[in-house]
């Protein structure tokens, strides 16, 4: 059953390739699945009805008891073969219904094989949550299908609604499946029907599993979903609609019935929401126009007689509602066939443009005769013995004193009556010859279209008059019910002359006289009524668009500093709170580490505060330096030279940086900014301050434990074979958090190159390559015009006169080479001594900024060996190569290990692996600064000479 | 475990001067601030990290309990790094808006303001009532004269509804007008 299940899925993957080749053919390919499911199911038929349960199970997360575990019973069975024999007749129907040259049919094939598969699973399912993804997936593949007409508005909408009520159900059967297998303990179905259920927990659930089942059904206040959804292709109805997925909600009150019939609740909220849906929509059915229309409503009447029978939950009406489930099945999907059929044929369904067509299509006629009859409750069809046995088992319920035997044996009747008319109206509409209307065109009937409702309607003919083919499945499912008083009911054509033929024949009489009063009467068309639940559902709708457009107009007002400052206030408000509660103080507070800090501390607040006055950009940019380079001092003091080196070097950096890019703004920063919230924008601040300090006295306080860092110089010796620990523990120790750094620095560095390089949305500025540079430069130094002032600097020469100095010039000439000596020497250094690939790349960045500083870009272009870009993806690779070659060798990746040897001139030198991923973290921070140089710098040089030849 | 005052005072001045910074709607100051956050979120490691001591260099005789604290410092190094990369973006989503806008300010968003001003709405997909009553219309092996155009329908649907758009472009009123996607 899983291998099938899992065919559905499979061959529907197919299909959509298949239809290139395939057309509307695909369809038979497609009806091949079911097919082989429906054989198999019958195949079992002796096994299961015997009383033996097949079932399989396959472990999914049995850390979760999660499993894929299906069930094959009598009531599965049955439900199985509708789904697997009634969905192989509507896809080889869809092989004639369609067009050759209709739009997305591969995609409709898929999916409504798709679908089939998802039924199945569902009438299969023993675990509670496979059931319910199964729900899911139907309602959400139904979605696609009744939405197959996306270009039709109505059809998109009708998709939208049927998902939304049934999701909407969905989500509270799954609340209920959860509160009930926590309370059995058990997800397996089949145990949870078993277990007792008592008490008002077991009754929300049992409560919550309805509200899915009944929506999943179209009971009322869900019933509207149904009738809209019409705008479904006929096909997709008649599988859907009739016999498949709205059936999915009535097999799960019939799942378990036998364990819920007797807890409170659960009869009266069936029987009486099963009477007033099947009332309504018989009375709505009678007063359509559309022939589709009809049925649906009929449907949804229908579906409420199934509600009220199988939810009843005896013995004799089990037995009852399952014969009238299947009853149903074959003459709904017969009908809504002879619709497809109809309209394929007319071009319409109404009923008021179709005249004679009975006369010119007489086997369509008597195939819906059939079906109807059967709907109707007329003998010798399926419908009536059906019926029969559901008047009998409610007739005895209520004489046995149940008064909702009688509301149910009432409300039956009388909806028995609304079905009789409106199945005359069915017929009438759709076949007799009206006066002042044309009559249809003739055409020859396809044989081949009318198989599949042939079938159907014969069916139901067979099943009629051979009514024990039907009562040993239904007797084998009403067994799981407790026997009742007397003995139990059989499916039989003729019981003699008891009550139950009585209620028929009154029915029909009835329901004869309602058509010839009210049948034939042309409605205005229907309007919904303002308080009608489908209005209520587009009142909601709208209510919901609404409330969201306004909350999002309160709460995204699309200012920045809105936001921030409503997250800084969340921050101290929440934060603030949980700090005051708090109760771990620090033992004592010292006034300071050494009296340095006083005085770094002094500058640096100083430095702080005016940086929020400055009102000139440079001099607010070098303020926030002095606190860079404070902290610095800091480092350098307190015990972490590494800090204080990467310090140094960063704000050195990023000075360069911000002038590169201060260059081209005014000198002044806009005095308006933000001006109007100064005072609240204070108070937000020295709120946040004042919190940080709070968290930080009370993190410290809270310590209790030793530093698991004290054990880390002995690691970093031991196994990371270097004396710097913090180095160690960057490249050896902690080298999955650096490689993540590195990932974040690779993605700033791309950004900012796309950012300056980008021009248009798809043109992007060409980079200059090494090669083209030199080109340029040689061209510059041979050309006669070149100044005859000596160069220092590869690219001095092209540089304009006005901005070259020689003094800068000389300097980096003579500081360059030794700069980039020495970012090697702290990168090989950095294991043992103060330095690493950090500080290593910032050295050598700052050495290539200084080459760009004095010589302009085509300098800096020709210095740089690699492109930037190239120069992260090697640091990275580099990286990661350390991180993965040891698993290789079967440890753990990143583990380091070492040689060591003798090298001439050297000496004795030991060289550690983790230093190949100190190199990535080397190349990567160099990437990073020629990005930002040839990002901030050269490009925009460019940019700068290029608005000013446009300018002049 | 004691706490340093002084550094205490200085992490607390820079986090007040810095979220000053970043709720300012200038762009340089907000990186101005992002820096001073950056480092005083630093300095909130370091104190973290207890006493000052020797630097965390294996040798010399010194044991772990003189050193200075390596977890936090490693943690230091990379955000130190990290901050640079990030505002080295800040950068250069300054300078571009400065290209494009000659402006580094942060305006309001226009189309949140449209939407807090009630300019713009959401427009949802109704139901439409009068439902088709047939999938084949004209195109049906023998259609009845009366039979619908599902072709032309459709199109002049869309006309329609292109049309009730031109004619109220912006309307507040939800549940009418084509959804505009």
């Amino acid at each position: 059953m899983i291998a099938l299940i899992i065919a559905f899925a499979a061959v529907s993957l197919l299909l959509l390739p298949l239809t290139h080749r395939l057309g509307r053919s695909v369809f038979l390919v497609a009806a091949l699945v079911p097919a082989a499911a429906f054989i198999y199911t019958l195949g079992q038929g002796a096994t299961v009805l015997g009383g033996t349960v097949v079932a399989e199970r396959y472990a999914w997360v049995p850390q979760l008891d999660l499993a894929v575990s299906v069930r094959l019973d009598p009531l599965s069975w049955a439900l199985s073969l509708v789904v697997a024999g009634v969905g192989t007749l509507v896809l080889l129907y869809c092989a004639r219904y369609f067009h050759h040259d209709e739009a997305h049919l591969g995609r409709f094939a898929a999916t409504l094989l798709a679908f089939a598969g998802a039924m199945y699973g569902l009438v299969l399912a023993d675990d509670v949550y496979l059931l319910f993804v199964f729900w899911e997936a139907t309602s959400v593949l139904s979605y696609l299908l009744i939405g197959h007409y996306t270009e039709r508005k109505a059809s998109r909408g009708a998709a939208l609604q049927a998902l939304l009520v049934t999701t909407l159900g969905g989500l509270a059967m799954l609340v209920g499946l959860v509160m009930l297998a926590t309370e059995t303990g058990t997800s397996s179905l089949s145990a949870i029907v078993a277990a007792d259920h008592e008490g008002a927990l077991a009754i929300t659930a049992m409560l919550l599993v309805l509200v899915g089942a009944l929506s999943k059904s179209a009971i009322f206040p869900f019933h509207f979903w149904l009738p809209a959804a019409m705008a479904a292709p006929t096909p997709v109805s008649a599988y859907l609609h009739a016999a498949a997925m709205v059936k999915a909600g009535i097999y799960l009150i019939a799942r378990m019935a036998p364990g819920f019939a007797e807890v409170p609740l659960w009869r009266e909220t069936l029987v009486i929401l099963g009477v007033f849906t099947m009332l309504l929509g018989g009375w709505t059915a009678l007063k359509q126009t559309d022939l589709k229309l009809v049925l649906a409503h009929g449907t949804v009447s229908q579906l409420g007689f199934l509600t009220i029978v199988i939810g009843f939950g005896s013995r004799d009406t089990a037995l009852a509602g399952l014969a009238l489930l299947l009853a149903h099945a074959l003459f709904k999907s017969t009908l809504f066939l002879v619709v497809g059929i109809i309209d394929h044929r007319a071009g319409t369904r109404d009923l008021r443009r179709l005249s004679g067509l009975g006369r010119e299509a007489p086997r369509l006629a008597i195939i819906a005769a059939l079906a109807l009859l059967s709907m109707a409750g007329l003998p010798p069809l399926a419908g009536f013995v059906a019926k029969e046995a559901v008047f009998t088992s409610l007739l005895e319920e209520a004489t046995a004193g149940a008064a909702l035997g009688w509301v149910a044996l009432i409300g039956v009747t009388l909806g028995s009556i609304l079905t009789v008319a409106y199945s005359a109206r069915f017929f009438w509409g759709a076949f007799f010859s009206k006066r002042d209307v044309e009559t249809v065109r003739p055409v020859d009937e396809n044989i081949d279209f009318l198989f599949a409702p042939a079938v159907l309607a014969v069916s139901g003919l067979v099943l009629g008059i051979f009514p024990a083919v039907m009562d040993v499945s239904a007797a084998a499912y009403s067994e799981s019910f407790p026997p009742g008083s007397g003995e139990s009911y059989h499916l039989a054509l003729w019981h003699g002359l008891e009550p139950a033929l009585a209620f028929s024949a009154a029915t029909l009489v009835l329901g004869a006289a309602l058509f010839m009063l009210r049948g034939r009467r042309i409605a205005q068309n229907g309007s919904l009524g303002r308080f009608s639940a489908a209005a209520g559902y587009g009142r909601v709708m709208g209510a919901i668009d609404r409330t969201a457009a306004r909350t999002t107009g309160l709460t995204q007002r699309g200012s920045l500093p809105f936001y921030l400052g409503v997250i800084l206030s969340m921050l101290v408000g929440t934060v603030g709170l949980a700090a005051i509660l708090n109760r771990s103080w620090p033992t004592d507070i010292r006034l300071w580490d050494f009296p340095a800090q006083l005085a770094i501390g002094l500058v640096m607040i100083i430095a702080s505060l005016a940086a929020t006055r400055a009102t000139k950009r440079f001099q607010a940019v070098v303020l926030v330096g002095v606190t860079g380079l404070g902290m610095s001092a800091l480092f350098a003091l307190s015990g972490a030279p590494d800090l204080a080196l990467t310090q140094i070097l960063v704000e050195t950096m990023t000075l360069v940086a911000f002038v590169l890019v201060l260059r081209r703004l005014p000198a002044r920063l806009g005095v308006q900014n933000g001006s109007g919230h100064r005072v609240v924008r204070a108070i937000i601040a020295i709120a946040v301050g004042t919190l940080m300090a709070v968290v930080a006295v009370v993190a410290t306080g809270a310590r209790t434990a030793l530093p698991i860092s004290l054990a880390w110089p002995k690691l970093a010796y031991e196994q990371g074979h270097g004396s710097n620990t913090v180095n160690v523990a960057l490249v050896d120790l902690r080298g999955w958090d650096t490689m993540g750094e590195l990932s974040v620095v690779i993605a700033a560095a791309t950004g900012v190159a796309s950012l300056i390089f980008l021009r248009s949305r798809t043109e992007t500025a060409v980079r200059p390559t090494r090669t083209t540079t030199f080109t340029k430069i040689r061209a510059t130094l041979e050309s006669p015009t070149a100044s005859g002032r000596g160069s220092w600097l590869l690219a001095g020469r092209t540089l304009d006169a006005r901005n070259r100095s020689i003094l800068l010039e000389v300097v980096v000439r003579l500081i360059f080479h030794s700069l980039m000596v020495l970012s090697i020497y702290l990168l090989f250094a950095g294991h043992n001594a103060p330095g690493g690939g950090f500080a290593a790349g910032l050295v050598a960045g700052l050495a290539f900024a200084a080459r760009y500083l004095a010589g302009g870009r085509e300098e800096l272009a020709a210095a740089t060996p690699l492109d930037a870009g190239k120069l992260l993806g090697a640091g990275l690779t580099l990286a990661v190569g350390t991180a993965l070659v040891p698993l290789f060798f079967g440890v753990d990746a990143l583990t380091s290990t070492w040689v060591s040897g003798h090298v001439w001139l050297f000496g004795e030198l030991e060289f550690v692996t983790s230093t190949i991923f100190d190199i990535g973290v080397y190349f990567v921070v160099i990437g990073l600064a020629l990005d930002v140089l040839r990002s901030l710098g050269s490009e925009v040089d460019r940019q700068q000479e290029e608005d000013l030849a446009v300018k002049s | 475990m004691s706490i340093s005052l002084v550094l205490l005072i200085v992490m607390a001045v820079m986090y007040a001067c810095g979220i000053f910074l970043l709720l300012e709607r200038s762009m340089t100051r907000v990186l101005l601030g992002f820096l001073l956050v950056g480092n005083a979120t630093n300095l909130l490691i370091l104190i973290m990290g207890g006493e000052a001591g020797l630097a965390p260099i294996v040798g010399n005789g010194v044991t772990a309990e003189e050193m200075s604290d390596p977890l936090p410092q490693a943690l230091i190094l990379t955000a130190i790094v990290i901050t640079f990369a990030v505002s080295a973006f800040l950068m250069a989503l300054i300078y571009r808006s400065w290209r494009i806008e000659q402006d580094d300010d942060l305006d309001d968003d226009a189309a949140d303001v449209a939407m807090r001003d009630g300019v713009s709405g959401i427009a949802s997909e109704t139901m439409d009532t009068s439902e088709s009553d047939t999938e084949f219309g004209i195109r049906a092996e023998a259609a009845v004269s009366t039979a619908r155009d599902l072709e032309r329908s459709d199109e002049l649907a869309a006309a329609e509804a292109a049309n009730s758009v031109v004619a109220k472009p912006v309307t507040q009123k939800s549940g009418s007008g084509e959804d505009p996607r």
